[in-house]
């Protein structure tokens, strides 16, 4: 740059150190109206990164009763009221409800942790099988084959005035061990 | 008007002529289509050509269509797919613009393949022609951007689900992988705002990169020149040139003629489908990506566990920086394909891999009778929605919050309906899903008695279709009629 600059210097051209100083001045100015406006933007672009979301509550999923009887994983849908930016949205989403072990319940979600597809049950093969990259998980949620990196999340759940509730919560794509999403 | 140099006193003043020169003195437009026009082509015309400016054809297309469908489009998951669905089904011509729009970014990925295809089989990025190379892959990269982009805007289920697990694969990137998915989607989840970022992308950034890019690529290539036929010296060619116009731009018209041709056609012939809205609890949906999205779809599922990473992100990323590096590496100004197997031949590996994994995919789903029965329900499902009258948009976001000041009654009867998950297969606000059809407009039909009646004791149709008698005192039922009543 300098050398160049100095080559095709016209006759009345300013002398370089000058100019080199004007060159530093503009950069210099360049650099703070910059950073006057990318901090503020970048700031304003990842403002979603930042926000926590309220912590989502609990869901009534059915009397205990109804469920003490399972034999095979069932679907039961919870609906989730979630704050999404500047409205709320009400949205039904599925749950699996897997046959109690001495009176305690586990209830899976049906994200699959490789890439969020739905799970599915099916019955035939006593399996749950990602209709997306074709992973598959016990009866228990455990993970068998496929891309999946873990096994199926399980959710937090409790039995309140025999009323199984549970709290649905997302969990990090594709790592080897469960993490909440903020 | 007087011009000291040029004194115009024309024997016999013309009207026109005189504009044209006026205008010329101003904006020198004479030497600019001169130079735009007679750009030598050493060898001459030829249809192996006519690509590049095939895409760019195209690309202007995509962005006619893209102001119009911007007309009437609202960027917010409330509105999006009501807009588009308003689109589609009522305003006149809308169907066709959209097809035209969505099947041109079908057209852009072929012409693409193409496009590249002809530079790696004439060598034509050799001879000081990097950053001509270069600025095309940025430019591929901009429109496979564009297509990822668009597809979510109708924010209906396909959309929906192919951009969740899309924007997954993001979080598995190294080091930035979760800010990079939360940057793109606007939070954890998919929302509202993943709608407004993937538009201001769709709409905003990505074409002014890829005008600039496109600026920049057309540059380039005028500077290096067009290379010409296979056998030419691609720095100094020997061949007589031949200008650009006119028979370049013949062959060129010619094809673009064919490409809208082709687009209308199609547009007509099978206009592009538009899905229920998506429903995040729709858990039986089966995701699937757009065609030339498949063979990368598939590929996925040959990783398990801790190669995913390798598999998903690794490779494909060497791949594109092996792509992106092809005229540093390949070097020799050698143009004939016969002569340079190495090129020419992992780029035939590549198609055959890229076609193969597109073939596996769908074989895939046609073969497994679980996945091959959804994927015709939700075909199905398509199709219904598409037969079904445009339903105006009433209740945005929260159902209940449009109810604040509505009576009493339809506020329990709103509690009712929730309590009892009617939405999970009538949808939220009664909009109908692909499991249940819709509960809005009942009140026109019956009466509160004959409401009444059907839900104490639903007919053989509805209990098949999984309804369940619905037991409630008087009360509850009057409060959840009155809801129901309401809903439009």
């Amino acid at each position: 740059m300098e050398a160049t600059s100095q080559k095709d210097e016209g006759p009345k051209a300013e002398s370089s150190e000058r100019r080199s100083f004007v060159l530093a001045l503009f950069g210099l100015s360049g650099a703070a109206v910059g950073a006057l406006l990318a901090i503020p933007l970048m700031r304003y672009v990842t403002y979603p990164m930042r926000k926590r979301d309220r912590d989502t509550a609990w869901s009534d999923l059915g009397l205990v009763q109804d469920f003490a009887s399972l034999t095979a994983p069932k679907a039961k849908t919870v609906t989730l009221e979630r704050p999404d930016a500047w409205q709320t949205t009400s949205s039904q989403t599925a749950v699996y409800v897997l046959p109690p072990k001495n009176g305690q319940f586990t209830i899976l979600s049906p994200v699959c942790p490789h890439l969020g597809c739905s799970v599915r049950w099916v019955d035939a093969e006593d399996k749950f099988i990602c209709p997306c990259h074709a992973g598959s998980f016990t009866a228990r949620g455990e993970r068998i084959s496929g891309p999946p990196p873990r096994s199926m999340d399980t959710l937090e759940s409790k039995v309140e005035d025999g009323v199984l509730k549970v709290r649905y919560q997302y969990f990090r794509q594709i790592v080897p061990n469960k993490e909440v999403m903020a | 008007m007087l011009d000291q140099n040029t004194p115009e006193r024309p024997a016999r003043p013309n009207v026109e002529t005189g504009l044209v020169k006026w205008f010329d003195q101003r904006t020198g437009i004479d030497s600019l289509l001169h130079e735009t026009l007679d750009e030598p082509i050493p060898g001459g015309a030829r249809w192996a050509y006519i690509f590049g400016s095939g895409l760019l054809f195209l690309f202007v297309s995509q962005i006619i269509t893209g102001v119009f469908l911007a007309l009437y489009y609202v960027p917010s998951a409330d509105h999006a797919h009501a807009t588009v669905s308003y689109i589609v089904k009522v305003v006149t011509a809308g169907s066709f613009i959209r097809s035209i729009h969505a099947y041109g970014s079908s057209g852009i990925i072929i012409l693409l393949l193409l496009h590249i295809g002809q530079t790696i089989l004439y060598g034509s990025y050799k001879g000081r022609r990097e950053l001509l190379w270069l600025s095309g892959c940025i430019l591929l990269a901009l429109m496979l951007g564009m297509a990822f982009t668009g597809y979510l805007l109708p924010w209906d289920e396909k959309s929906y689900f192919a951009s969740a697990v899309g924007t997954n694969l993001l979080s598995e990137v190294p080091f930035i992988g979760l800010p990079l998915q939360q940057l793109v989607r606007g939070g954890s989840q998919m929302g509202t705002l993943t709608v407004s970022r993937f538009y201001v992308l769709h709409v905003f950034v990505l074409p002014g990169l890829l005008i600039g890019f496109i600026a920049s690529h057309v540059f380039f290539f005028r500077k290096a020149g067009a290379a010409g036929p296979i056998k030419e010296d691609p720095v100094h060619p020997k061949l007589p040139t031949v200008p650009f116009y006119p028979r370049q731009v013949a062959l060129d018209a010619v094809f673009a003629v064919l490409l809208i041709g082709i687009l209308a056609l199609i547009a007509v012939g099978i206009p592009m489908d538009l899905g229920p809205a998506a429903s995040p609890a729709n858990t039986a949906f089966v995701p699937r990506p757009e065609w030339y999205y498949r063979p990368a779809f598939q590929w996925l599922k040959y990783f398990s566990g801790r190669w995913s990473l390798i598999g998903g992100i690794l490779l494909p990323a060497l791949l594109a920086v092996i792509f992106a590096a092809v005229p540093f590496l390949d070097r020799r100004l050698e143009r004939r394909p016969w002569r340079r197997p190495i090129s020419v031949g992992a780029f035939f590996l590549f198609l055959l891999t890229y076609v193969s994994l597109g073939v596996a995919s769908y074989r895939a789903d046609y073969k497994d009778p679980g996945v091959a029965a959804q994927m015709h329900k939700q075909d199905e499902d398509t199709r219904a929605f598409m037969l079904k009258p445009f339903v105006p948009d009433s209740a945005p976001g929260n159902a209940a919050a449009g109810l604040v000041a509505a009576d009493p009654k339809v506020v329990k009867g709103l509690a009712i309906f929730q309590a009892n998950s009617c939405g999970s297969c009538h949808g939220d606000g009664g909009v109908g899903t692909a499991a249940a059809g819709p509960l809005t407009g009942l009140g026109q039909k019956y009466t509160d008695s004959q409401l009444i009646a059907v839900l104490h004791s639903p007919d053989i149709k509805m209990t098949a279709g999984g309804m369940t008698l619905v037991d409630l005192n008087q009360d509850s039922m009057e409060n959840l009629v009155a809801y129901l009543r309401q809903l439009h």
